[in-house]
Parts: C-alpha cells; sequence; structure tokens
C-alpha cells in the first residue's frame, strides 16, 4: 500500500514536470516559427516550413532563409546557453543572484570579445574563443578574489557585482574607441542583440551547443545531488569537486561562447532559472526547463523589441526591462530576511 | 548477511592548514555495534567522523575499508558500504520527502537512470521505517525539526549501507525526539546488523543508547569500551573539565553523568568563587 503511493506520488511529480517541459517546447516551436513569418513582409506558415526543408520559395528563401532564420536560431542557441549557464551557477551556489550575468562573468566574455573586435579586428570564430577566455579568466578571478569566505557565499556575489561594475567600464571605454561603430553595434556588447546575426556568427555557438549542451545535462543529476551540500553529495558517491568543475568549466564556456554571438544579453541567465523553477514546481531538475524557458525569453523578447514600438530595439533592452524588476525584488526580499544574500 | 564491513583509521593525522586536530590516531569502528564519540567542543569528533566519511583527506596516515585505503575505493563504490548523515544538511528547497529519500538511492543508479522498482521498494521501506510515509509526498521545508531529521535518516536507509556514520543526529531535537532518533537507529541495528558510529553531546543518552564509546580530547582517544567500564567521573574530568557523580540510571542500567557545577549542589553551603575548583 505504502509502495503504490509512493510510486504514485512520484510519477504524479515527474508528470508535472514532463507536462511542463512539453508546454514549453510547444511554446518554442510556436515562437520560433512565429519569429520567421512576422517582419516588413509576412510568410505564412507553409512558406516558413517550405524554406527550413530547404525548398526554394521566391523572397521567402532570401528573407526567411539568410535573415530570420540565423536571427531566430541565434536567439534559441543563445536562450539555452544562457539559461543553462545561469541555472547552474544559481543552483550551486543556492543563491538566484548568483547568476554570471549578475557577477560580471558575461562582462568578462563582452570585454574580451570588444577588445578582440575593436583593436585586434578578429573575426566571429576567433572572437569566440577570445571571449571564452575573457569568461573563464573572469570566473578564476572571482573564485580567487572570493575564495576566503568559500565557494558559496554573498562574498563571490558582492566580488562578482564588482568584477562586472568594472568590466563595463572596460566595454564602454574600448567601444569609445571604436568610433566607426554605430549606437546598435555597441548595444549589442553592452546589452546584447541579435540584429548581427548571420549564419557565420551562428556556427561556433551551434557547434559549442552541440557539445556542450549534452555534457552539461549529463552532469544534471550530479548537480541536483550537489544541492543537498557538499558533505552529503561526496557521502552519496558524487565527486564533488570534479563535478562542480565540469559544470563550471561547462557553464562559461556555453555562456561565453553565446556572449560572443549576441553580447550578454541582459538577466536571461538571471532570470530563465527561476522562471523554470516555478513552473515545473520544485524538487525537479532545471537545466532543460531552464534552457527552454531562456530561448522562449530571448525570442519573445525580440519579437517584442523589433515590432512593438515605432523604434526597434534590440532584445537586451527589453529582457533588461524584464530583469531589472526582478532584480530589485529579489535585493528587497533579501533585505528584508536579514540582509545576508 | 556476510562478514560485516570494517572500518578503521590507520595512525590517522587530520589537520586544517597547519593546525593538526587529530594527530596519529588508531581506531576500528567495532563492527555490528552502535558507537558513540563523544568530547568537549572543539576536541576533533567531528572532524574525526568526516575523516571516515572520506570527507576530510588524511594528513597523514589512512582510513581503511576492509583493509583498503578509503582513497583506493571509487566513491560510488564506498557510498555502497558507508553512509554519512551531516550535522546540517541541505533539503533542495521545495523538494518532496520521497525525493530526498530517493536521492539516497544515488549510488545504486546508474548515469541518467530512472528508479528502479528496487528503488521505488526501497524508498518506500525507508519512509515506513522511519514512520513518515504518510508525510511522503509532503515538501520537506513544511516538515517539523523532528520530521525532518527522520527524512534525512530515511534518505541514509534508502542509501542500504552497512555502515552508518551520523554527526550529532539528536541536535535541535527536544528530548522526545532525541529518543525517537535514536531508538529508530537501534532498530536499525539490531534488525540490520547496521554499523551504527555516531558524534554526540548528550553523554547520558551516548551511555544508554551506545555499545562502545569512544572519548576523544584534544585529538586523541581518551578511553574506549563498554559505557559501564569506561564513564567514571575521572574519564568526565579528564574530557570534559567538570566535576561529577557517575551513578546508574535506573531505567536502563547504564552509567548516567550527575555534573556537580557551581550551583545547586546539595550539602555545599556556599557557592564558591567563579574559577575555584572544590
Amino acid at each position: 500500500m505504502t509502495l503504490d503511493s509512493v510510486v504514485a506520488g512520484r510519477q504524479a511529480r515527474i508528470r508535472r514536470h514532463a507536462v511542463t517541459g512539453g508546454i514549453l517546447v510547444l511554446l518554442l516551436v510556436a515562437a520560433f516559427l512565429v519569429s520567421l513569418m512576422v517582419g516588413n513582409t509576412f510568410y505564412g506558415p507553409g512558406d516558413v516550413l517550405r524554406v527550413i526543408f530547404g525548398e526554394t520559395v521566391p523572397g521567402a528563401s532570401f528573407t526567411v532563409g539568410e535573415l530570420r532564420l540565423p536571427r531566430s536560431v541565434l536567439g534559441v542557441l543563445s536562450g539555452f546557453a544562457f539559461g543553462i549557464a545561469g541555472v547552474t551557477f544559481q543552483t550551486m551556489l543556492r543563491n538566484p543572484l548568483a547568476s554570471p550575468d549578475i557577477i560580471g562573468i558575461s562582462a568578462g566574455a563582452s570585454a574580451a570579445a570588444v577588445f578582440g573586435i575593436v583593436f585586434l579586428s578578429l573575426t566571429d570564430s576567433i572572437v569566440s574563443v577570445f571571449a571564452l577566455v575573457g569568461a573563464l579568466f573572469t570566473a578564476f578571478a572571482i573564485y580567487l578574489l572570493a575564495h576566503k569566505g568559500g565557494f558559496a557565499g554573498a562574498r563571490l556575489i558582492l566580488i562578482g557585482i564588482g568584477v562586472a561594475a568594472m568590466l563595463n567600464s572596460v566595454i564602454t571605454y574600448v567601444l569609445s574607441r571604436a568610433a566607426a561603430w554605430d549606437l546598435q553595434t555597441a548595444m549589442q556588447w553592452l546589452t546584447g542583440s541579435l540584429n548581427g546575426a548571420t549564419w557565420a556568427a551562428v556556427v561556433p555557438l551551434a557547434i559549442a551547443s552541440v557539445v556542450l549542451i549534452p555534457l552539461m545535462l549529463a552532469q544534471a543529476r550530479g548537480l541536483d545531488m550537489l544541492r543537498l551540500g557538499d558533505d552529503s553529495a561526496a557521502s552519496l558517491g558524487v565527486r564533488v569537486i570534479r563535478t562542480r568543475v565540469l559544470l563550471i568549466l561547462g557553464a562559461v564556456a556555453l555562456l561565453a561562447f553565446a556572449t560572443a554571438a549576441t553580447g550578454p544579453i541582459a538577466f536571461v541567465a538571471f532570470m530563465a532559472g527561476p522562471i523554470a523553477a516555478r513552473l515545473v514546481g520544485p524538487g525537479a531538475s532545471l537545466l532543460l526547463p531552464a534552457a527552454l524557458v531562456g530561448a522562449l525569453l530571448v525570442l519573445i523578447a525580440d519579437l517584442i523589441g523589433q515590432f512593438a514600438f515605432g523604434t526597434r530595439y534590440p532584445v537586451g533592452v527589453i529582457t533588461g526591462v524584464l530583469g531589472a524588476p526582478y532584480l530589485i525584488y529579489l535585493l528587497i526580499r533579501t533585505n528584508r530576511s536579514g540582509g545576508s544574500l | 548477511m556476510t562478514e560485516p564491513h570494517v572500518l578503521a583509521a590507520e595512525s590517522l593525522t587530520l589537520a586544517y592548514g597547519d593546525r593538526t586536530i587529530i594527530d596519529a590516531l588508531d581506531l576500528t569502528v567495532p563492527p555490528g555495534r552502535i558507537t558513540a564519540i563523544v568530547g568537549a567542543n572543539g576536541c576533533g569528533k567531528s572532524t574525526l567522523l568526516r575523516a571516515l566519511a572520506r570527507l576530510l583527506p588524511p594528513r597523514r596516515g589512512q582510513v581503511v575499508l576492509d583493509g583498503k585505503a578509503l582513497s583506493s575505493i571509487p566513491s560510488k563504490e564506498i557510498a555502497r558500504t558507508l553512509g554519512l548523515l551531516p550535522q546540517s544538511p541541505i533539503a533542495p528547497e521545495g523538494i518532496a520527502v520521497t525525493d530526498l529519500v530517493g536521492r539516497g538511492r544515488h549510488p545504486h543508479q546508474k548515469l541518467l537512470s530512472r528508479w528502479s522498482a528496487r528503488d521505488y521498494e526501497v524508498v518506500a521501506l525507508s519512509l515506513a521505517a522511519t514512520g513518515i510515509s504518510d508525510l511522503a509526498d509532503r515538501s520537506v521545508d513544511e516538515l517539523s525539526g523532528g520530521q525532518r531529521q527522520r527524512a534525512w535518516i530515511a534518505m541514509a536507509l534508502a542509501q542500504e549501507t552497512d555502515i552508518l556514520l551520523l554527526d550529532e543526529p539528536t541536535t535541535f531535537l527536544d528530548v522526545a525526539h532525541q529518543v525517537e532518533v535514536l531508538d529508530l537507529l537501534t532498530d536499525l541495528n539490531r534488525d540490520r546488523g547496521t554499523t551504527i558510529a555516531m558524534v554526540l553531546h548528550d553523554i547520558n543518552l551516548a551511555a544508554r543508547y551506545a555499545d562502545h564509546i569512544i572519548a576523544v580530547r584534544f585529538g586523541r582517544i581518551v578511553a574506549q569500551g563498554r559505557p559501564g567500564d569506561v564513564i567514571t567521573s575521572d574519564l568526565i574530568r579528564d574530557v570534559f573539565d567538570l566535576d561529577s557523580l557517575v551513578v546508574q540510571d535506573p531505567v536502563s542500567a547504564t552509567p548516567i553523568v550527575l555534573p556537580r557545577g557551581r550551583h545547586h549542589v546539595v550539602g555545599r553551603a556556599v557557592t564558591p568563587e567563579p574559577g575555584a575548583l572544590p
């Protein structure tokens, strides 16, 4: 009798997670198709699907295939990357504020990328490597600076926020040296944008995603076990340090490749995990839901930025408007609960 | 069951930085028995337990399981024999009791595999053994302190280890729940033959529930053996710097320590000045 109710209870939770995940997938597919359909010229779903499957459709083949498709694919992939990277850090540090876009790792990737572009005239794939090095270096520097307080804790977050501010001023400085750039390009490196989307920009991120996302999903169980605390996880047979290093490297790399392609799209890494947690309910593994929510956030925010107003805004402006109130809410809640982050 | 597994420390030295906590300690955890490690705050007993659970690498010496150094055995393999309930384990936010207990199955599961029929069975049995079957679908956050501790013990049971280490499993519990947890561990020891070693603060509960007492002071074992043989007022003075009377507990016929403080001592008319020892 007990056994049956235990099985039933757990199956119900698993079903709920699966249904929520399924709905998120459907929403993402819908948002993806809509993002391919709308624009200056509207193309019906039939045209869009035929372009996707390689048929030649006059007009649509270029507009959808060369302009919208790379943009939407880039949106989805960067959303996956930001979502996974964000929720990995938040889960490991047990703090929603510990997202890599808050603690300066995104800014590190972005700073290295603009530096490479402006001063060294690098192109897409090398820029990605630069961003990766920048992000890894930043993560390592924050870790070293915060090391005294252990791996977790408010100290790391506060140091991270300081590092982020510093790196953002580096980005601004580099941008000010690039007189030839327009505001749109500058915005990409400050808040993130899909405007530069070309297939050439998609390729490095796509390759990174194919390699890193399965690697991260393979560590999902380890990440779940780490939530019990290091001691419990270790005594249950998890190789804590190895798991943590793999997760950090994977998350930082995904984040860096996405940042190199789109810039640090504001607050997506920060918001995706908590939203996913609300949706799928407690206790579930969050990597996959956070990836889906991240992609949805980017696609929808980009649609809003492009078409909801008279002017076209880069996606990061919209996600920034969404994310900032949530950040303030978290800070207020933290303050009320006694000041420790 | 086959031969019980044996956990032992061989000239074990433990240190944090250059501060030595445990110095060249030899110890065998008596298989199939309940052992309580007692000692004053900061004597190194929790550090010792962490090292026995391979959470703290030794500076020198080693911890051996069935004659093999822990450091040479894959972590997941150790986890099928040796379990640990830390002092303050962390429950993931909102996790259901069943799912928490199921985490104990991790060393028995393959990468990415779903729960097997056996996993469900063991989890259900663990919930029943700890008396929390009716809480199975509740969130751990909602449980009382005593219920939560039982959920953690259920997780340790689900791990199905022959040896279970516990770091102060009764801390933060009221007296009724303390007794309940220790009764539960005694059941586990008697029904399954599980070797239990725990750090306990309460010397009287340790004396009542343990078959074997290990008294630690300044990183060394001062005395060990049956509670009736080991716990004397001399030992209490050695280990805790405390003057006391040791009598027999009329309930359990085990030693009970009655501390003599500066106040409330019958027949002592004047309270001595602080620092003055009788």
